[in-house]
């Protein structure tokens, strides 16, 4: 599904952050991407969403067999692409429901579909809000205005629900929440796998992958993909930290 | 030159105009062209008008309706303005074409309330005319002088104590002549003790030439009085508005002034309300929304003379292409004037590199119990904003469309009167390239 081929990118300065990222998830898997701060972890999830302030340089990013590269962010998202923030933006004056509505239907839209019916609109938004044991007030609220930071990522689960997204990559979504929040986002998360979709988590802590359980992980260290193995893998890094696979990485 | 062609049109007109509204406002109308006479058109040089030029207005030299005189232009019919009044929404209008009363256009009255013109009132109610014309202008800026020296016509509405108004007051004013006039408009809003009015204005020209039209309302607001203004200005590219108006509140009363500033070549708007009254309540509201080579100038002054009043000021702009916003916001609290709350805010986006906004706060306080704020912001659409909404699958065009209407909405919350909630939403909507939902 995602394969990513020797993925250079970094800032429009010339700063090189991303050198050489190999990556292939296929329908059905989860995968981990776990690495120290700075290792080019949102770089990653940046680059692959479209964000505009990155530069590749190098490499290829393709969705079944589609580069991405030259799409732009909405087009990407009608691919299937869709990127959990780890720090979703306020927008006030904008209705969590409007911007769904909107949202969705100009998914609609890109496929040729007309607008979502209100009445089912309303519907499915009622049974993905009962599934992130959200309240229906959440919907006339100003878009992540004033929210805590569980009902941030909530919400994003939230806006994956009413999406169903091919491809969802989930940046941190799990740093700053309580165990509670952790669990239900797990819990949403987990009821929209299925054998046609993937997720790929980027994580810093191993504690998600308790709930989230990944097929592969992969550590991330100066931009590059530098140790692949199972769930496994997550556990002896939080036992041991990354030191010892800077040290092994250093010593190659 | 035009100062001077001013100057002999008020002489030519000097003792039918004293005629017509008595000795008394005659005298204030002299004491005006005296004073124009030195001052002459603002220029830059004056520091209210530093940001706004109005010097190619003057050296066109549009033509300079008499006082008694009618303009050349198409006759109206009722279809053709239409669609600028409000939609399904019951009220009371009056309505001008190129300065000049138009009775089959309007829907006047008389019966427990006054809607009416200026004209008509000057024979009628000469003694309240006394009173209440020119009472609040004041002699310090060139074309309210002029406007004072020379206005004849405009709308006159009077809310006897304790009613309120049945039904909303529109007041319009249509230019379609053929030559490029400079009109002189003057309303007068009296809303006695306990009354209460909804009053909506536009100004719009029914072709392309270089109208001007210099504007003066005095509203006057007597205790426990409520009124509700909104300015909705959109007018074509080649046509110029100088309005000035000024508000005197009274204990208790609350007066709201909304103004839409969506089109025009050049539209100033000098706000200025005096608070004389405890417990007093204004609010301000704007929402300028222009591209192209349109200018919009904001001049506002809050006076707090009296203590335990209240001031709640929030003005936004949306800027594209070449256009130009300027903000000028004083406030003055007296020293008498404690307890006073005094807010102020002033937002601006520039969609467009070569958009320019000016803005300035102006706080002056002189008693030391008073709660004031103020705050400016000018700064382009949040790109982290933007990018979250396209990463969702709102297309580009969409997703900044959304956030400025967002960035507008603020406006709009203000406005009560469904009917034209509606009007200026559709507005919105239309100025920034969305279909309305």
């Amino acid at each position: 599904m995602l394969s990513i081929h020797n993925l250079q990118a970094g800032l429009s300065d010339g700063t090189a952050i991303l050198k050489g990222i190999d990556l292939v998830v296929k329908p059905g898997e989860v995968h981990a991407i776990m690495g120290p701060n700075g290792s080019g972890k949102s770089t990653l999830s940046s680059v692959i969403a479209g964000r505009e302030e990155y530069e590749v340089t190098g490499g290829s990013v393709e969705l079944d067999g589609e580069s991405l590269l030259d799409l732009s962010p909405e087009e990407r998202a009608h691919r299937g692409v869709f990127l959990s923030f780890q720090y979703p933006v306020e927008i006030p004056g904008v209705s969590v429901s409007n911007f769904i509505k909107t949202a969705l239907n100009a998914h609609r839209a890109s496929r040729g579909e007309d607008p979502m019916e209100a009445a089912v609109l309303l519907k499915k938004m009622r049974e993905k809000l009962e599934l992130l044991e959200m309240d229906k007030s959440f919907l006339s609220r100003s878009l992540n205005e004033g929210f805590s930071g569980g009902e941030k990522k909530r919400n994003e689960i939230f806006q994956m629900a009413m999406l169903e997204p091919r491809l969802a990559i989930l940046d941190e979504t799990d740093s700053g929440l309580d165990i509670d929040a952790l669990r239900i986002v797990a819990q949403g998360v987990n009821a929209l796998k299925s054998p046609t979709n993937a997720v790929v988590v980027i994580t810093h802590y191993q504690r998600l992958l308790d709930y989230i359980v990944p097929d592969y992980v992969h550590v991330l260290l100066h931009g590059k993909i530098v140790k692949s193995g199972t769930k496994d893998l997550a556990l002896e890094l939080e036992e041991r930290g990354y030191d010892w696979i800077k040290k092994e990485n250093a010593a190659q | 030159m035009m100062r001077d062609s001013l100057l002999n049109l008020y002489a030519e007109n000097e003792e039918s105009l004293a005629r017509e509204s008595g000795e008394a406002v005659a005298a204030k109308r002299r004491e005006a062209l005296e004073r124009f006479e030195v001052l002459g058109f603002p220029t830059k040089k004056s520091e209210s008008w530093k940001y706004t030029s109005l010097k190619s207005q003057v050296a066109e030299h549009p033509r300079l309706v008499a006082p008694f005189a009618t303009a050349q232009g198409h006759a109206l019919e009722f279809k053709d303005i239409e669609s600028y009044f409000l939609d399904e929404v019951d009220s009371y209008r009056v309505v001008f074409v190129n300065g000049v009363y138009s009775s089959w256009l309007s829907s006047t009255t008389h019966h427990g309330l006054d809607v009416c013109t200026l004209g008509s009132t000057w024979r009628k109610s000469p003694a309240w005319m006394h009173d209440h014309f020119a009472a609040l202008d004041t002699l310090d800026e060139p074309l309210v002088l002029l406007n004072r020296a020379l206005a004849r016509e405009g709308a006159v509405v009077r809310i006897p104590k304790n009613l309120v108004a049945d039904k909303p007051i529109q007041v319009f004013y249509f230019t379609t002549s053929d030559e490029p006039l400079f009109a002189q408009i003057r309303n007068l809003v009296v809303v006695e003790e306990g009354a209460q009015v909804e009053i909506v204005e536009r100004h719009q020209s029914l072709n392309g030439k270089a109208h001007w039209t210099n504007a003066v309302t005095e509203i006057h607001a007597a205790p426990n009085a409520r009124v509700r203004y909104t300015k909705l200005q959109n007018d074509v590219s080649t046509a110029t508005l100088t309005d000035a108006t000024f508000v005197h509140q009274d204990r208790d009363s609350q007066v709201v002034v909304n103004t839409f500033s969506c089109g025009g070549r050049l539209t100033r708007n000098e706000l200025r309300f005096a608070l004389m009254g405890s417990n007093a309540e204004a609010h301000l509201h704007g929402l300028t929304l222009i591209h192209g080579q349109e200018h919009v100038d904001h001049r506002t002054f809050v006076d707090h003379a009296v203590p335990h009043c209240t001031s709640h000021e929030v003005y936004k702009g949306l800027f594209d292409g070449k256009s130009r916003g300027v903000f000028n916001g004083q406030i003055m609290v007296r020293p008498h004037a404690q307890k006073t709350l005094a807010f102020q805010q002033n937002d601006n986006l520039l969609l467009d590199d070569r958009a320019e906004v000016d803005t300035k706060p102006q706080l002056e306080i002189f008693a030391d119990d008073v709660k004031c704020s103020h705050g400016c912001t000018v700064g382009q659409l949040d790109a982290d904003a933007l990018f979250y909404l396209r990463a969702r699958g709102i297309p580009n065009a969409e997703a900044r469309a959304l956030l400025m209407l967002a960035f507008a909405n603020d406006a709009l919350a203000h406005v009560q009167l469904p009917a034209l909630e509606r009007k200026l939403h559709a507005l919105i909507h239309k100025k920034l390239g969305v279909s309305a939902s």
